[in-house]
Parts: structure tokens; sequence; C-alpha cells
């Protein structure tokens, strides 16, 4: 993707809008994703990552705005840019009465592959999402974990430059994320950029060099992620739990300790740089806590802190 | 940013025709290991119809005018296989292409691909042409042992109902891409358009019987036009201009249905 | 109902029935759509294949109008289709998608309670519609005599038989494609138990393959009180149909017993 030696991003896109009759699902953002990145779209359900992906992925014409990926405009060359990039859609959508082999050669074939290539590209791609021991079995009776390998080996089929991720780890089990982990961490190393949007905030510390946060259709937040975390929240965050009911008296006895004080139904929170150092003031002030908890902070506070703890959906 | 230098990724668009084909080449894959599931509804279906109607109740009609004074078996042939070919292509086109969409989302999967839109549709109708072809001649073949057929334009039928069932099929399609719910109107469409379809469109008696009031909805049917198509081949008595007439009705559905089913395709998938 | 080993009934298949006509509410459209059917096939039968034949002979052993002998047939065969239609997609989707049976066997409800829910719902369908049917066939003026009217009881016996069978094999099916081997035995049991012609036309070597069919013991008993033709026999066709009906409600419960308690 380099033209005349200056690397230009992968996906650019300006005041992009997508509306879907009188609801706004993306309102203006900017985005710019550059070749060997991996960046993340976080946010709450209905956030517009998802549109936003899938204007990406040319199948959403954008309803306001400039975009660019590979460096072509997606109203006009749809085909021609998909059929260099690789999508893995939230839900797998592999033909569970083809075998393993099957699916991968036929997806290869509609990437305009030869046979030869595709018998080829079928057989490493089996041995990168380590199901080679299973390629004659139908997909209907794959696990989760191995139905989701197997769809973003799919989606490698065409060795594609841009590779985006919905969800990827969404519904399965610690082992299978971390192996999935790896496998997009190898693609990284070998140099294919990856988009992905996922609600894990460790997914995203994991895999993302850089993220945006989105809430309502924009973006509210962008960076990687410790300089999110640096930005949005503190170092550490003391959690105190008090009875249901009772923290809420403890509130103004804690003032002044801590950057910021978040009241919940059941604790306090308090971030700060040095939440030892907090505890110990607390427990001088004489509040007594049922527990207490010293932890770092995490995206998830971040997360949080931008885009509320009510519950969306 | 990277030291490794990405190199460009194999995948490249085609062309539309050898991309629909494409289409076709998945579903044989399928086909390949699943036919033995289908042989009964593609060929068998309307051998049985065949063997009951033809046979059985056709030795309790005496040749008359009615049947174009012809045995009931030679009468009936021609039209169970249309009969036969518009089920399945019915059926193929009304849940499986939901489930496309919906349930097991293969479309959405190819349209993530170089595939367009109207690549999908070219290759779904290919398909269905083929395996529409297959159980014809299927049926056409074994029906010959039956003694059903008079004479060789029984090879004629079997075209008649590819594009009787195309001009069935390509309607349904659209249907289907324009479907959100569990496709209820499926049940509805077999029980209120195909069942009285095939009861009254002269499949098994001729449509002179039905009252003029209501022999318009025998006349807009596609499987009338395809019988009359089947019946004149066979037993004779079709002038060419009703010939061309009928082939232009087929036609001109199939090829509505393929555009609206086109549309509904592109609007379903990339929006 | 003691006979059933306590802990796979808890006698509330009622529970399960009120469920199905809950969900059915939503679509009565559909529903009621199945009432045409029968106005289709009896003008088809009046207008078309009535014509063509003419008479046939009846179960007194006289000639009786095509129609009266074609449209008990037709009962029992909408009966038959009906049930199976009812009990084999619609069952399986629940079994392997919607895991309706995994949340009722969570609740008091056992196995038992599941099977004969949801096949005495297929009944109840089935009886709706052979009333409908019936009531086509007055108002069309093919009811032979007023005995016609124990059709209606005979055709729901004939869609409890089916719908228990075709519960049954619903449990066994992996994939939706396997629907086939189901149109395998249904169909010609349509086409081919005297439905559209009497039994007189086989060779007699084939005859007692006929004889075989479940929905020919069925259809005999609807000519005979569509006719008023009362005998012995009777008894020997009720027998088959309560047989396979038995056959089908153990199958099924010991089925849903053994994929999902456990």
């Amino acid at each position: 993707m380099t033209e005349g030696g200056v690397s230009q991003p992968l996906v650019s896109g300006k005041a992009l809008v997508k509306r879907f009759g009188d609801f706004e699902a993306v309102r203006g953002i900017d985005i710019e994703v550059n070749q060997g990145e991996a960046f993340g779209f976080l946010g709450p359900n209905g956030a517009g990552k998802s549109s936003t992906m899938r204007m990406i992925a040319c199948v959403s014409p954008r309803s306001d705005g400039d975009l660019r990926v590979l460096g072509m405009d997606p109203d006009i060359d749809g085909p021609r840019i998909r059929a260099r990039i690789g999508v893995c859609p939230q839900q797998d959508n592999l033909d569970t009465e083809l075998t393993v082999r099957e699916n991968l050669q036929v997806y290869g074939r509609f990437f305009g592959l030869s046979r030869a290539q595709v018998r080829e590209k079928a057989v490493e791609l089996m041995e990168f999402a380590q199901l080679s021991d299973r390629a004659n079995a139908e997909v209907e009776s794959l696990s989760g974990g191995m139905k989701r390998r197997l769809t973003i080996a799919r989606s490698l089929v065409n060795d594609p430059e841009l590779l985006l991720l919905d969800e990827p780890t969404t519904g399965l089990d610690p082992q299978a994320r971390h192996l999935l982990w790896d496998r997009l961490f190898r693609l990284k190393q070998r140099g294919v950029t990856l988009i992905i949007t996922t609600h894990y905030m460790d997914e995203a510390e994991q895999l993302c060099d850089r993220l945006v946060v989105m809430d309502g259709g924009r973006i509210v937040a962008e960076g990687s992620p410790s300089a999110l975390i640096s930005r949005y929240s503190s170092r550490e965050v003391l959690e105190l739990r008090f009875a249901p009911g009772e923290q809420a008296g403890h509130e103004a006895k804690v003032e002044g300790l801590a950057e910021r004080v978040e009241v919940l139904p059941d604790r306090l929170l308090l971030y700060t740089a040095n939440g030892e150092a907090a505890l110990e003031q607390v427990t001088a002030r004489g509040v007594r806590p049922v527990s207490s908890l010293v932890r770092r902070s995490t995206l998830e506070d971040v997360f949080l802190r931008l885009t509320g703890r009510t519950l969306v959906d | 940013m990277s030291t490794v230098v990405q190199q460009r990724s194999t995948g490249r668009v085609l062309g539309l025709w050898r991309t629909a084909w494409l289409v076709v080449e998945a579903h044989w894959m399928w086909y390949r290991r699943h036919w033995h599931s289908n042989l009964f509804s593609s060929g068998l279906h309307p051998l049985l119809f065949l063997a009951a109607m033809g046979l059985g109740f056709g030795s309790q009609v005496r040749p008359s005018a009615a049947t174009g004074g012809v045995d009931y078996l030679n009468f009936v042939a021609p039209s169970l296989l249309l009969l036969g070919v518009v089920f399945t292509a019915v059926s193929e086109s009304s849940y499986p292409v939901l489930s496309g969409f919906k349930w097991q989302q293969h479309y959405i999967a190819m349209i993530a691909t170089p595939m367009r839109p109207g690549c999908i549709v070219l290759g779904l109708v290919q398909w269905m042409s083929l395996r529409l072809l297959l159980a014809g001649a299927v049926y056409t073949v074994i029906a010959t042992f039956f003694g059903a057929w008079l004479n060789a334009g029984a090879i004629f039928v079997m075209f008649v109902g590819v594009l009787t069932g195309l001009a069935c099929a390509t309607p349904v399609m659209a249907l289907a891409s324009v479907t959100y719910d569990e496709g209820n109107r499926f049940t509805l469409i077999m029980r209120l358009v195909v069942i009285p379809m095939t009861l009254f469109a002269g499949t098994f008696f001729p449509v002179d019987s039905i009252p003029l009031g209501v022999r318009w909805l025998t006349w807009i049917s596609p499987l009338w036009h395809g019988t009359e198509l089947a019946r004149g081949v066979t037993l004779g008595g079709l002038d060419v201009l009703p010939f061309l007439g009928h082939l232009a009705y087929l036609l001109a559905l199939l090829l509505t249905g393929g555009a609206l089913a086109t549309r509904g395709f592109a609007r379903r998938l990339v929006n | 109902m003691r006979v059933l080993p306590p802990g796979l009934y808890a006698g509330q298949a009622n529970k399960v029935i009120e469920r199905s006509a809950l969900v059915t509410r939503r679509h009565w459209v559909i529903v009621l759509s199945g009432l045409l059917e029968p106005v289709f096939y009896l003008l088809a039968i009046q207008v078309g294949f009535g014509v063509l034949v003419g008479t046939v002979i009846g179960p007194a052993g006289e000639p009786i109008p095509y129609e009266q002998f074609v449209a008990p047939a037709l009962l029992g065969a909408a009966a038959m289709n009906g049930a199976i239609f009812e009990t084999t997609y619609p069952i399986y989707f629940k079994l392997r998608f919607n895991k309706l049976y995994d949340a009722m066997l969570a609740t008091p409800l056992g196995p038992y309670d599941v099977a004969i829910g949801e096949i005495g719902w297929a009944t109840v369908r089935g009886s709706f519609y052979s009333l409908g049917f019936v009531a086509v066939m007055a108002a069309m003026g093919v009811l032979p005599s007023t005995w016609a009217l124990l059709m209606v009881p005979v055709a729901a016996l004939i869609a409890f038989a089916f719908a228990s069978v075709g519960m049954a094999l619903a449990t066994y099916i992996q994939s939706p494609t396997q629907f086939d081997y189901i149109s395998l035995v249904a169909i010609p049991l349509f086409l081919f138990s005297t439905t559209f012609y009497p039994l007189s036309v086989y060779p007699a070597e084939l005859q007692w393959a006929v004889q075989l069919s479940p929905l020919y013991h069925g259809i005999e008993l609807l000519r005979q009180c569509a006719h008023g033709v009362f005998d012995w026999a009777m008894f020997g066709h009720v027998a088959v149909l309560v047989g396979l009906a038995a056959v089908g409600v153990i199958a099924t419960s010991r089925r849903i017993g053994a994929m999902l308690l456990r």
C-alpha cells in the first residue's frame, strides 16, 4: 500500500455519516487506520460500531461524508475492495452442511482463486486454525470455538491486506479466546492490518494499538489503551464495599481522598494514583467498609466513564 | 510503522457469469454429498403421482374429447412433470432463500467477497435450472417405461419444465428477499396460490370445465402456460402463435421475477 | 394416569396445549387459510375429476358419484398430512433450535406431558380442520348421509395417530434435508391408500401392500361412516389407528426423555 514511498492510510473516513431512515446510526466520525495497525472500536450496543464496520466492508453505502478503503471509494469499487479484505462477522455464517475443508475452498473460489490455489490455501488455514484433524468433518459437528476459528480462517483465504473482526471472541470460553488472540497476534506480526470491534476491554488492551470509543454514533475518545487510561482514569482504583444502601452516608467522609469518587448501589469507587495510601486515610477517618480492594485502572473504567453505566438496551 | 511489508491480497474480481458460476459450484459441492436426500423430492415425487394418477386414477377415465382423445396417462404425463418441477422450484426458492439471509446467512457470507447481489441471483437461477433439468430428465426417462410418452416431444417437455419452474421460482425468490419474519407467508403462498394452481391449471383435467368467470385465474398461472406448451408438443394441436405467446409469458415472468429478486437481494445485502 | 411412570408424566399436558394455543392466536390467518384447502379440492373434484370419472363402486357395493367416493378420502388424507406437517418441522425446530423442551423439562413437566401435549395440540388442530372440511362438504352438497358427521371423530383419530408417529420421527431428524425421508413415506401413503380410486384397481398381488397403509384403514372407516355402512371390519380399522397412536406416543416420550433428561 505504498505509493511513491509514502504510506497512505488503509482506511480513512471523514465526517462519515450513516442514516437508516430518520435514525442516524453514525453521526459524522473521522477515522484513520494505518497499515500494520490493530485498530479497535469500543462502545455499547447501538453505538454505531457495526454500522461503521459495514461501511468499511463495502456492504453499506455511506449517507454522507467521505470514505476511502485501500485508497478506493466503496461506493464505486465495492467488489474490488472486498476482493482484498477479509471479514469475520459477529455471527458465524459458515455453511454447516459442508465440511471444514469445503467451506474454505468454496469461499476461496468466491475470491476468484484457482482450484489449485484454494486446495493449498485450505490446508494452510486449517493448520493455522488448528482444525487439520477435522478437515473432513461437517461444520455442524464443530464446537463454538472451532466454528469461530474456522470463520476467522475463512476470512483469511484471500490473504487480505485488511481484516475486519466484529466481536471475534464473544461467547467463547477463556481457552478459546486466548488461542484466538494468539492467532490474531500472529497475523498482526505478518503485517495484516486489523480492525476489531469488541465489548471486552481486556481484549482491546491485548490486541489494539489504537482504539476509539463510540457512543451514540459519535467518537467520544481516541488513543492507545494506556493513553486513554491515563487520560480518563487514575492509575489505581480503590473499591470500598458496603451493605446495600449504606455507602451514600460515607461519601462525604472520603471527600478529598481521591481525584474522583463514584457512588454505586453497594460500593464507593475512589479513583486515585495510590490506592493503598487512600485506603489508609479512609481507615484513619473511621470509615469501616465490609471489604476493600485496590486494583489498577483498566479500559473498563474508561469505558464506563465515557459511556455511562446505564443499560442501553 | 511495521517492518513487514504486507503483500498484495490474492483476491480478484471476475466477470458476472464466471462469478455467478461460482455459486453453482458452491451448491454442487453440497449436492455432491447430499444428492440422495434430494433425489426423492426432485425425481421420484412426480413419478409417484404419475403412477397413482396416470395409471391408477387413469384406469377410471375413458379416453374422450376431454383428454384430447388419448389415454389419461399420456394426458397427464407432461403436466405432472411440470407439477413436480413447480413444487421443487417454489419450495427451493422460499425458505432456503430466506435462510440465506436470516438463519444460515449464506448470502451475508457471499457479499463479504467480490460477489455482487446480481451474481448471487444469477448463480441461484443457474443452479435451479440444472436441478430442474435433472429432475425432469429422471422423470422423463422413467416415465418412458410406463409408456407415458407418445413421441420424442418428451425431450422438449423437460426444457418447458425448466422454464416453467424458473418462472415460478424467481418471483418467490424476490418475495423471500423482502421477507423479514419467520416466513409464514410461504405457507399462504403454497395454500392459496400453488395448490389451487396445481388443481385448476389443466394439470389433471382440461380447463374448459372451469367457469369462465374464474378462468382468468388459470390464464395468469405460469403452470397453465407450461402445460399448454408441454401438451402441445407431445399431443399436438398447438399453433405457432399460441406457442410463442406461452413462451413469452413464461419468459416475461422469469425476467421480471429475476429483476425484482436482484433488487431485493441488493437492498437486503447492501444497505 | 398412574399407568405411566411417575416423574415422566405430571398430568400437565394441557399446559403444553395452552402454550400452543397462545402461539397460534398470533397466526390466525394461516390457521384460517387451511380451511380453504378443502374448498379447492372439492371444487376441483366437482368441475374436473368427477366429470372425467362419473361413478365408482362405493362401500355398499353400489355405484356412487365419484365426488362422494373421493371426498371422505381427501378428508382422511388432509388429516394425515396436516398432522405430519404440524409435528415434524415445528417439533424439529423446537427441539434443536428453540430448546423449548429443555425449558419445559426444567419445570415439573415430564417427557410424557410434552409428547401428549404436542400430539394433543396437533389433534385439536386436525379436528378443527376436519370439522371445516365436513362443513364444506355439506355446503357443497356432497355429504351422502347424516352418518357422515361421524367422520369428524374418525378424522381426529387419524390426526392423532399420524401426529404421534410424526413427532416420534421428528426427534430423529438431524438436518432439514432429512424431511425428504418423511415425505418419502407420506406421499406414497397419500397417493396409494385408495384415496383416488378403489382397491380393486390394484392387481391382487399388490392389494395386501395397500392394506398395510394405516391411512387405508382410516379412509375405509371414513367412507363407511360417510355412507352409513357399518360392519365388524371397522373394529379392525380402528385398532390399526389406535395401535399406531400408542406406538407413536410411547416412542416420542422415550426419545424426548432420552435426548433431554440426561
